[in-house]
């Protein structure tokens, strides 16, 4: 019955690929039905119906939203899916006969496969109800729906079927369904060299990764009898070859998860891509390569070592800061939020590092904790990306614009927007009463809990870490306060934004607003979301939290009430006493209601938005403390006039900040491979008679070889 | 039933206090400093007298403000009230410590802080923007060194819960705990540095480009500048607890008797009293910072929280 609905949900979101293809086949479609009700004459009712559909300018429409239903459909079974067996508790398998002969497709439904499934389901749901809407910006013949389509639902096909495999094979095949669809959405507007560019390299990347993950499967496989996940887990590895590859998985999923320094492709492909993609992509894809490493390791190899936790913690205290720090200094809305999802996985993978320090010094209930907390941000991040990146597409939508610097002013234009935007801000700069902070508030808990180490190191290693995890989410709160001050408050920058007026697709509001409320929701009540991980960490790690009891719906305690509580509702009814009674209290009074008068110009009138503070002024003050985190290229060209050259006519401000792992990782792996491809271009020397001696020569070593 | 619910009774009572009493430290702190610098002192009521004014007028709101931009000091002065329940004023033992504990009330400090700083954005003014800017930055750099020294605490006494942490405390005696010492000086820089008091920033200046906190708010007035007025007295009253019932708790109640509660009351309206003496001199003797100095201020209070937890993995941890 689970199965069912898991094959379902990959079944629908197929389909709905394959029915976007109908885009350009609406004359065949009409000739078929043609036939079909010349063949079997029916009443005239449904006829009518049907040619009513496939009239020229209701088919494109009517198409579009039955692509989305499905996979809106799909999203929703993969929603069930995921409940039923968390709930149930249960480990489903199954056999597929496809694939290779002597390996058919291996499928197993875990609690840790059903949790990744309720978050894909949710964002896809979201998601499909925030696409028909989206979509009918794009010109039919420029960008063909058929294309986004089809590769939509590959890409969450593919998506549901790496969480379902259960075997080397079948994870790699569904793990390159997922990259290449999504290359193809990267690639989508193509017209324009750097969207190509992006696609390219995030292609490269992706495969690169996908090279480095066989790879660890083989090692694993290397010391077990066939590529199942069972065969995988049975294997005992000596420490060595697991480290070995469990770097390898860390290479290759960690490419996909955006992490620093692999995580270059992220901000170039992410803004590139339609978006409700981006928000797949960023809100989602990380999230499956998160399961990626989370199964590989915790699961395949099983017995993790403390040493992989550092790594895990030091690469995602780096993600994380330099996540947020480079976010802070973008521009373009859509880039900073994909910088700003390096920095969440840095904090999902500082945690889980955490997690796997416990796990592998005897502490494995605090390790759940850690698990918890890490799962925890997972679900949350793909709650208020995917509600952020929404916003991004409605902003772009309405505006066309992507450039911070150029907005402001939409909450009076766009303020159903704008009440969205802000609730994902709020949740991403993990303020109390959203869902971010909850699982802040664990990250902190768990990190807390470093007493009962033994490793001195480790002992003062960890609240330095938890330091950075303070200073990340205050960078965080500062990053988003300048997003939402900039796009939505102060007065227009631009003509577009000038105009702007709210989004009218109801269908476009219903996606983000889905997410908004849920934010909210498991903000003030987590104990349900936390119950579910508590049944991941059950079965995988054979742990639960300390303390099931204290889980109700009103408290949060998850080590022991006496160390540490949060009652997200009793905060919020507090919240709202103080409010009301500071409210009543000013408000009694009508006399005294609001003069509106103009803004204070300190005298000297005219004031124009030019004069509010941009992006770069907001972030001035941290570029010039961190300013060894950036290549910051800053120049200030003033152009001269008058008789001696000295009265300023106009002032170019010029501003460019650059990653600094372009010039010092893939900038030299770049020149070691082009001086690699001069070396091996010496041999070729494109004379067919030099080809065919070194033919030769091959043959007389293979032959010496043999013998 | 009856103890519970006459401990939500001493809670209440106990934020009612907090934000009773929040102007009295502020009139204090001026008058202090008024002698200090030789001039003639308001009274100490001077701050309740001004919000009421404050309170009756009628404020003046820019044409370019939106909804958020009224609706801001509400939430300000919400999200800083709920952050004093957290804190233990007169009595330990408080079930609002136990709803939300000390990173909540970090937490707290920080939603108040971005309404601040988007109500300085909301009306579109460089000097809005530049308060915003400013303030974000400080105090992005000032949480980490909080949590530090609060960390100390919290591992200290294993908890992350305020009322019971300072229970810990108490029943611990008078031990000098490295870790403590430096805990503290972290404390105080950083309060100094989030209560917007000199060297990082000036209350009571008026020229525009060194302002950060009074950039912000330059727009409001009448009732939304009366309640964040509020709000930042109550901030400063809230660090002062926050350093003298963490590091000093002794004469706070733990028994919920009369008697009890009333020395408690006593004891820290002394300790604030003396507190806020020592601020007072401070802020006589030191000139204010330059921004960009402000960072060096406060990696040395983020240094002084790190030697603090260091201490205390190293030097104090049972084992």
């Amino acid at each position: 019955m689970i199965l069912v609905l898991a094959y379902s949900a990959v079944l629908l979101s197929f389909f709905s690929g394959l029915l976007g293809l109908m885009m350009h086949q609406r004359r065949h479609i009409l000739l078929f039905s043609q036939h079909w009700f010349k063949k079997f004459p029916s009443d005239n009712s449904s006829q009518s119906v049907l040619t009513g559909c496939l009239e020229a300018r209701r088919f494109p429409v009517l198409l579009r939203q039955a692509v989305f239903v499905l996979l809106g459909l799909s999203g929703v079974f993969a929603v069930l899916a995921g409940l039923s067996v968390l709930i149930g508790k249960e480990v489903v398998t199954d056999q597929l006969s496809l694939g290779l002969p002597w390996l058919p497709w291996h499928v197993r439904f875990d609690c840790l496969s059903g949790f990744f499934f309720l978050i894909v389901g949710i964002a896809v749901s979201a998601v499909s109800l925030y696409g028909p809407g989206y979509v009918n910006s794009y010109q039919e013949n420029q960008h063909p729906f058929a294309i986004l389509s089809l590769f939509t639902g590959l890409f969450v096909a593919g998506m549901l079927l790496v969480l379902l495999a259960d075997d080397a094979f079948f994870f790699m095949i569904a793990w390159e369904l997922m990259s290449v669809a999504s290359y193809f959405l990267v690639a989508f507007q193509h017209e324009n060299s750097a969207n190509r560019r992006a696609a390219f390299l995030y292609l490269l990347m992706a495969e690169v990764g996908a090279l480095a993950i066989i790879l660890g499967f083989g090692v694993l496989a290397s010391f077990s009898d066939g590529f199942t996940f069972d065969a995988l887990r049975a294997s005992h590895l000596s420490t060595t070859w697991a480290s070995i590859a469990f770097m390898l998985a860390l290479l290759g999923f960690g490419m996909k998860a955006g992490i620093v320094p692999v995580h270059v492709w992220l901000p170039e492909a992410h803004p590139v891509a339609p978006s409700h993609i981006s928000a797949l992509m960023s809100g989602v894809m990380l999230k499956v390569a998160l399961y990626g490493l989370i199964r590989f390791c915790f699961d395949l190899i099983g017995d993790v070592q403390w040493q992989w936790g550092v790594v895990l913690l030091i690469l995602g205290t780096i993600s994380a800061l330099g996540g947020i720090l480079y976010a802070m200094m973008q521009p373009n809305l859509k880039r900073l939020l994909a910088y700003s999802s390096v920095e969440n996985i840095g904090i999902i993978f500082m945690v889980l590092g955490l997690s796997m320090i416990f796990m592998s010094n005897g502490h494995p209930q605090l390790a759940a904790l850690g698990f918890l907390a890490a799962l925890f941000h997972a679900f949350n991040h793909a709650l208020f990306k995917n509600l952020l990146f929404l916003g991004a597409g409605m902003i772009h939508h309405q505006t066309h614009e992507l450039n911070i610097d150029m907005m402001g002013g939409l909450i009076k234009k766009m303020p159903k927007t704008s009440v969205l935007f802000l609730i994902g801000c709020m949740s991403i700069s993990s303020l109390p009463l959203f869902n971010g902070f909850v699982s802040e508030w664990l990250a902190f808990q768990t990190a807390l809990q470093v007493d009962v180490l033994d490793n001195g190191v480790l002992r003062s290693l960890i609240p330095v870490a938890a330091a950075a995890l303070a200073l990340t989410a205050a960078l965080a709160a500062a990053c988003f306060v300048k997003v939402f001050g900039l796009i939505f408050l102060g007065q227009p920058r631009s003509h577009h934004c000038d105009k702007a007026h709210e989004v009218q697709d109801k269908g476009m509001l219903a996606g983000p607003a889905l997410l908004a409320g849920l934010c909210f929701l498991f903000g003030i009540f987590p104990g349900p979301v936390i119950s579910l991980i508590n049944g991941v960490s059950g079965q995988l790690l054979g742990e639960t939290l300390p303390n099931d009891a204290a889980l109700g719906w009103l408290w949060l305690a998850p080590v022991s009430a006496n160390q540490a509580s949060y009652a997200p509702p009793l905060v919020l009814i507090g919240a709202l006493i103080a409010g009301c009674i500071s409210f009543w209290y000013l408000r009694r009074n009508p006399a005294t209601a609001l003069r509106i008068s103009e803004t204070w110009d300190c005298g000297f009138g005219g004031l124009t938005p030019r004069m509010q503070y941009s992006s770069s002024a907001f972030t001035m003050p941290f570029r010039r403390i961190f300013a060894k985190v950036w290549i910051i290229d800053e120049q200030i060209d003033k152009d001269m006039q008058g008789a001696m050259n000295q009265d300023v006519a106009a002032v170019h401000y010029h501003l460019q900040i650059q990653d600094h792992s372009w010039p010092r990782l893939y900038h030299p792996i770049e020149h070691a491979v082009n001086k690699l491809a001069q070396l091996v271009g010496r041999i070729q020397t494109g004379n067919i008679r030099v080809y065919l001696g070194y033919s030769f020569a091959t043959l007389l070593l293979l032959l010496w070889v043999i013998s | 039933m009856g103890d519970q619910l006459m401990n939500w009774l001493i809670a209440i009572l106990q934020t009612i206090l907090f934000v009773a009493l929040a102007p009295l430290l502020a009139g204090w702190v001026k008058c202090c400093k008024c002698r200090l610098q030789n001039r003639k002192a308001p009274s100490v009521l001077q701050p309740y007298r001004d919000l009421l004014k404050l309170t009756y007028k009628q404020p003046v709101v820019s044409e370019q403000a939106s909804w958020l931009f009224t609706k801001a000091p509400y939430i300000i002065f919400s999200a800083t009230v709920l952050a004093a329940t957290v804190v233990p004023l007169i009595a330990v033992d408080l079930p609002t410590s136990a709803s939300a504990d000390v990173i909540v009330m970090v937490g707290f400090f920080a939603f108040a802080r971005f309404f601040l700083a988007l109500a300085g954005l909301d009306v579109g003014t460089a000097f809005g923007g530049m308060g915003s800017s400013r303030e974000m930055t400080i105090s992005s750099l000032a949480e980490p060194a909080m949590l530090m020294a609060i960390f100390t605490l919290t591992m200290t006494a294993s908890t992350t819960n305020l009322s019971l942490a300072i229970a810990h405390v108490l029943n611990e005696g008078l031990v000098l705990r490295p870790s403590f010492v430096f805990a503290l000086a972290a404390l105080v820089l950083v309060a100094v540095a989030e209560t917007g008091r000199i060297p990082v920033d000036n209350p009571a200046t008026h020229l525009e480009l060194t302002m950060i906190h009074e950039a912000m708010i330059l727009e409001y007035s009448g009732r939304h500048l009366a309640l964040i007025e509020w709000a930042s007295q109550l901030k400063l009253m809230l660090y002062g607890v926050l350093i003298a019932n963490i590091f000093f708790p002794w004469g706070i109640a733990e028994t919920l008797s009369i008697q009890a509660l009333g020395y408690g009351l006593l004891a820290i309206m002394g300790k604030l009293a003396v507190l806020a003496v020592v601020l007072a001199i401070a802020e006589t003797l030191v000139a204010k910072m330059r921004l960009f100095r402000v960072q060096e201020y406060l990696s040395f209070a983020y240094l002084l929280g790190l030697l603090g937890l260091l201490s205390h993995i190293i030097l104090e941890a049972a084992r």
